[in-house]
């Protein structure tokens, strides 16, 4: 509350958009959780809430005649515009929102007041909708060549693994730790995920402190353990997302890639997948090009291409086409990793995921998918998506990239998922809003220690009540596309920036005031009040 | 002239034909005068039968004995034939191209099409103008129908009916007709109900560089404005390429002898930019690169989205004029064929409901693109593949088409018909065995008796079990205008025509289905909700009459 410095000003006007010519006058609320805004208008009263967790920038614009403009943007691309009268007014909650948006600790966050008015059973029951160990046992687990490991019991090995993980049964404990201290962050090779119908396996891991010539023995058993534990194939699949040229650069800081000579029966293969940062200008330019005031077909294609937005999300599909076919149709099994293992290395397996198995597919299946290989195996939520005030440079919409993937295989197979593009935006808008524990935190272990399971909610069960929202009227489970692979056409043409469709019939807004539409799915503006 | 001259080889035995979506089969290929086909002679493998005018361009190579002739065709489609024997496919290869270039309208197939359904109406009299007239005519008495171009000597490009405005003869017409490009003096194009406002088109002023003046053409166009009112003029030029137009005895109209009339010039383009825009475009989508930036930069330098936005923004600009600022508008660019039809027609789309049914679209086509003259026969005479660089072929048409798909898009629930038609026209106007699309203008068309010698398209088109196909399951009649976005982001490659061949829409096929039985399954229980509604409100009044007798 000490960061209010004015709770209430009255006689704002909100403009939606950018190049909306549309104004509504109301009263702006400032409390501990959101920015409300109170339209006048007496026979609607409309109300807008913003989570504070959701503002990306705040800025101040030039004072004009009719006041001092906030520009307020969020994290799910919207933007608004704020004129309050009084510039006095403006600073204050200028000030007050810069410092809202930027919560220090934990406890400052929605999740920790939000009280959606359950009891503790039901809060408990929540957080037990989604369990790994059934998902590991619906895939066939444990079995003659997989089993469950110990060796990470109060996160010994790696702090940003989970405690629970599937390991060939022929690599000992010995070659674990050996193997995890020749990967970065001790992220040694795990199960992600097992094919049951080929006997292969995907894995995940980081990328091996090799350098110039350096060799482990533990990993190079680690990998051939991971090889036996598919008999049918004689060889795997190493596959780094990274592109070539910055896995060789991490040579020199002692990092980088498997050398074929010294791994028996491995194939190696880049996919080229950009890091972070890369990403991160990549949104910006988008951004950019979405902020345009009535760009031309030119600037806008041009815009999207100089973006590389496309590219990226192409690459990405590309990875999670190459792994689910190895798996699938050459029946071998994958390691896959990039440096940390922890935002490409996702973004792969999960896209391959969803290619390969149908119960991914489904609206229980991608809350597992997502927490399976984001959640528990550490995704820096908390650095990536800016939750709390932090680095800058580790902000990157890694998971943002995800999603559109699906909505991308979505497009292509309309039959094939059982969910909609609302749960997708729903999802989209819980890991920037904080409202649920899920998404807090780097790793398992730190939201253990915060005791996120007693003292927040889980938004899988929130999502699972209001499932009849999220249902998608064309799945079947009859259809070729419901069942088994997808098989997903490469070509650049299939890969379409998103329009406004349906969405747009309910308005019949006038050409010259079309404001900044939806671009790619991830540019959408969350219309449907959450 | 007899096709068995240009037929050197009729008949080559193991042909494989590659096309798109099927798997490669070997069969005896055929050449007849207006088909090329191909049977493997077995029941359960299809056959194809291509229309030779259907043919834009054909590559033909060898490998040792074995040729190669590569059939790119107007729809865009591209099939392969391997012909064993060099001679043989030599002649398969100069008989196609002879016989895809017929010179003589009067040999092309519509002339020995005979249709094997029943003609349940005759589509050569479904729209004609006298009736088109009388929707117009309860609301309005300030119109009339002139005959005044009965011999098509007033304006060779126009029918012989028109629509003017009552207060003008038709002797004044005549002298107006001097005064614009090809005779094409301003007639009604559209009359919009709601507040009784006009769309009217022609083509230029011949104002030449002397700002030559017609005095009856100030009245015509007069005529239509109410009393204090001011109009618009859309000419489809920018300003610069207007005033060149002088010096060729074009021009556009001075404001001086216009005082009520305020001119807005726009940039459509037309002729060989647009076709080699199409070119680009089909370039860009077949090529089989993996590369994301050149797909986007490809696109981009195809320009055919920048025509579709330019297009569809001036026909947003006409339909604004006429709706909201509740003014009549004249519009037309040099001939008054081309982009002036693209306009007024697309206008109608978004104001007029009954355009956007399925006889109100085809009576569209009928009005504003076959009788208004659009010269089909020049314009869809080569497609994507050609060589050709002639000044008159042009996708005018099939840009048209796209700019309603596109509102089609942004308004699924708005139409009553379905992509489908819109793929079907594209087809017909490029080859088709009716003779609809033939000719330039109905003075052609009638010197060429198609009425009597050839089988109108929507003879074909509308019987119920060909309309079935064409029909929106979505649609729920919709009678506000539909203002489409022209934002970029709004605005798509129409995959639909431009991927056809390169991608399988297996998916979105199965998609559809889905969505088609789940409406049918909707209403069936509607239907039966309705049917227990009744019974239940009967047993209520039984009851009623049982306790109070």
């Amino acid at each position: 509350m000490e960061h209010i410095r004015t709770p209430k000003v009255e006689n704002v006007r909100l403009v939606d958009g950018i190049s909306s010519k549309k104004a509504a006058l109301g009263t702006l609320y400032l409390t501990a959780t959101h920015v409300i805004f109170v339209e006048n208008a007496p026979d609607t009263r409309k109300e807008t809430w913003i989570l504070h967790s959701q503002i990306s920038t705040i800025e101040k614009q030039a004072t004009t005649a009719t006041g001092c403009p906030l520009l307020v943007r969020c994290k799910n691309f919207q933007l608004l515009q704020l004129v309050i009268p009084q510039e006095r007014d403006c600073h204050d909650v200028y000030i007050s929102l810069l410092r809202l948006a930027r919560p220090v600790k934990y406890e400052e966050l929605y999740c920790f007041s939000f009280n959606p008015k359950l009891d503790r059973e039901e809060r408990e029951q929540g957080w037990m909708l989604i369990d790994l160990s059934e998902e590991y046992k619906r895939m066939g687990l444990p079995n003659n060549y997989w089993q469950l490991s110990d060796v990470n019991r109060d996160y010994r090995v790696c702090d940003s693994y989970p405690t629970q993980l599937y390991v060939p049964k022929s690599a000992t404990a010995h070659i674990i730790v050996g193997s995890s201290k020749f990967r970065s962050r001790r992220r040694f090779p795990a199960l992600s995920y097992y094919y049951k119908d080929n006997h292969v396996s995907i894995c995940r891991s980081s990328q091996p402190l090799s350098g110039f010539s350096a060799r482990c023995l533990e990993d190079e058993q680690m990998l051939q353990a991971i090889r036996k534990a598919s008999p049918g194939s004689d060889f795997i699949y190493v596959v780094d997302t990274r592109p070539k040229l910055n896995a060789m650069a991490n040579r020199a800081a002692g990092k980088g890639y498997e050398n074929e000579d010294n791994y028996s029966n491995i194939k190696f293969q880049f996919i080229g997948i950009e890091n972070i940062h890369v990403m991160r200008n990549s949104l910006q330019k988008m951004l950019e090009v979405c902020e345009l005031k009535s760009p031309s077909m030119s600037d806008f294609l041009w815009g999207l291409e100089n973006s590389g937005w496309l590219r990226h999300i192409k690459a990405i599909m590309d990875a999670g086409i190459f792994i689910a076919k190895a798996v699938s149709e050459e029946g071998a099994s994958v390691l896959v990793h990039c440096s940390d293992g922890w935002d490409r290395t996702a973004q792969a397996c999960s896209v391959a995921g969803l290619l390969l198995d149908p119960h991914y597919r489904t609206l229980k299946g991608f809350m597992v998918l997502i927490e399976k290989d984001w959640i528990s195996f550490g995704h820096k939520f908390n650095h990536r998506y800016g939750n709390l005030d932090g680095d800058p440079r580790e902000i990157s919409p890694v998971i943002d990239q995800f999603i559109e993937c699906v909505w991308q295989l979505m497009e292509q197979f309309p039959c094939a998922f059982e969910f909609n593009e609302r749960f997708l935006i729903h999802i989209q808008h819980h890991i920037y809003s904080c409202q649920f524990g899920n998404f807090l935190c780097n790793s398992q272990k730190e939201r253990q220690e915060l005791k996120i399971q007693e003292r927040t909610y889980s938004l899988w069960a929130h999502l699972w009540k209001n499932r009849g929202d999220y249902l998608n009227p064309l799945f079947r489970d009859d259809p070729s596309q419901t069942q088994g692979t997808l098989h997903l056409p490469t070509m650049p043409c299939n890969f379409m920036y998103k329009t406004v469709g349906l969405w747009f019939e309910r308005f019949l807004r006038r050409p010259e005031d079309v404001d900044v539409q939806i671009v790619t799915w991830c540019f959408t503006k969350c219309c449907c009040p959450l | 002239m007899e096709f068995a001259e240009l037929i050197k080889t009729p008949r080559v035995d193991n042909v494989v034909l590659h096309r798109p979506f099927y798997p490669a089969v070997e069969g005896t290929l055929c050449l007849t005068g207006h088909h090329l086909i191909l049977s493997s002679r077995q029941d359960n493998t299809e056959e194809l039968w291509l229309l030779h005018s259907n043919i834009d361009a054909i590559d033909k190579r060898f490998v040792g004995p074995l040729g190669t002739i590569i059939i790119k065709c107007k729809d865009f489609r591209i099939i392969q034939l391997d012909i064993p024997g060099m001679e043989e496919c030599l002649n398969i290869a100069s008989s196609i191209e002879a016989l895809s270039t017929l010179d003589s309208i009067t040999l092309m197939y519509p002339f020995f099409y005979r249709p094997m359904f029943e003609v349940i109406e005759d589509g050569w009299h479904s729209f004609l103008p006298e009736q088109e007239f009388e929707l117009y005519s309860s609301a309005t008495s300030e119109w009339r129908l002139s005959y005044v171009n009965k011999e098509f000597a007033v304006c060779p490009s126009y029918p012989p009916i028109v629509i003017v405005p009552k207060a003008i003869d038709d002797e004044a017409l005549r002298k107006v007709a001097t005064f614009r490009h090809g005779g094409r003096f301003p007639v009604l194009s559209y009359y919009h109900k709601k507040n009784g406002m006009v769309i009217m088109r022609s083509g230029q002023p011949l104002t030449g560089t002397n700002g030559r003046r017609c005095k009856e053409d100030e009245k015509l166009i007069n005529a239509t404005l109410r009393a204090g009112k001011r109009g618009y003029i859309i000419d489809t030029r920018p300003l610069n390429v207007a005033q060149q137009a002088r010096a060729k005895g074009g021009g556009f109209e001075q404001e001086a002898h216009y005082p009520q009339w305020r001119r807005i010039h726009k940039s459509i383009e037309r002729y060989h930019i647009l076709q080699e825009s199409l070119i680009k475009l089909v370039e860009a989508c077949n090529d089989q690169t993996h590369n994301m930036d050149r797909w986007l930069s490809r696109l981009e330098a195809s320009n055919w989205l920048t025509h579709i936005k330019e297009i569809l923004t001036t026909a947003c600009l006409a339909a604004q004029c006429l709706d909201r600022e509740g003014a009549s508008i004249l519009i037309h660019g040099t001939e008054g064929t081309d982009s002036t039809l693209q306009v007024t027609s697309l206008a109608q789309i978004i104001l007029e409901p009954r355009s956007r049914t399925i006889q109100g679209f085809e009576a569209l086509i009928e009005r504003e693109w076959l009788q208004a003259g659009h010269p089909f026969q020049q314009r869809c005479a080569q497609s994507a593949y050609c060589n050709s660089k002639q000044k008159w072929e042009s996708p005018v048409f099939l840009l048209f088409l796209d700019c309603v798909w596109q509102i089609l898009r942004q308004f699924p629930c708005s139409f009553e018909f379905n992509e489908n038609l819109l793929i079907m026209l594209f087809e017909h106007a490029y080859a088709s065995q009716f003779g609809t699309f033939l000719g330039n203008n109905e003075s052609e068309r009638c010197k060429l008796k198609l009425q009597q010698k050839t089988m109108s398209l929507w003879s074909w088109v509308n019987r119920p079990s060909e309309l079935s196909k064409f029909a929106n399951p979505l649609f729920e009649a919709n009678n506000l205008v539909i203002w489409p976005s022209v934002a970029p982001q709004s605005l798509q490659l129409w995959e639909g025509i431009f991927l056809r061949w390169n991608r399988s829409s297996k998916y979105l096929d199965e998609a559809y289905e889905e969505m088609v039985n789940i409406i049918e399954y909707n209403k069936e229980l509607q239907a039966k909700v309705n049917i227990l509604r009744r019974q239940l409100a009967e047993l209520e009044t039984e009851d009623g009459m049982q306790e109070s007798p």
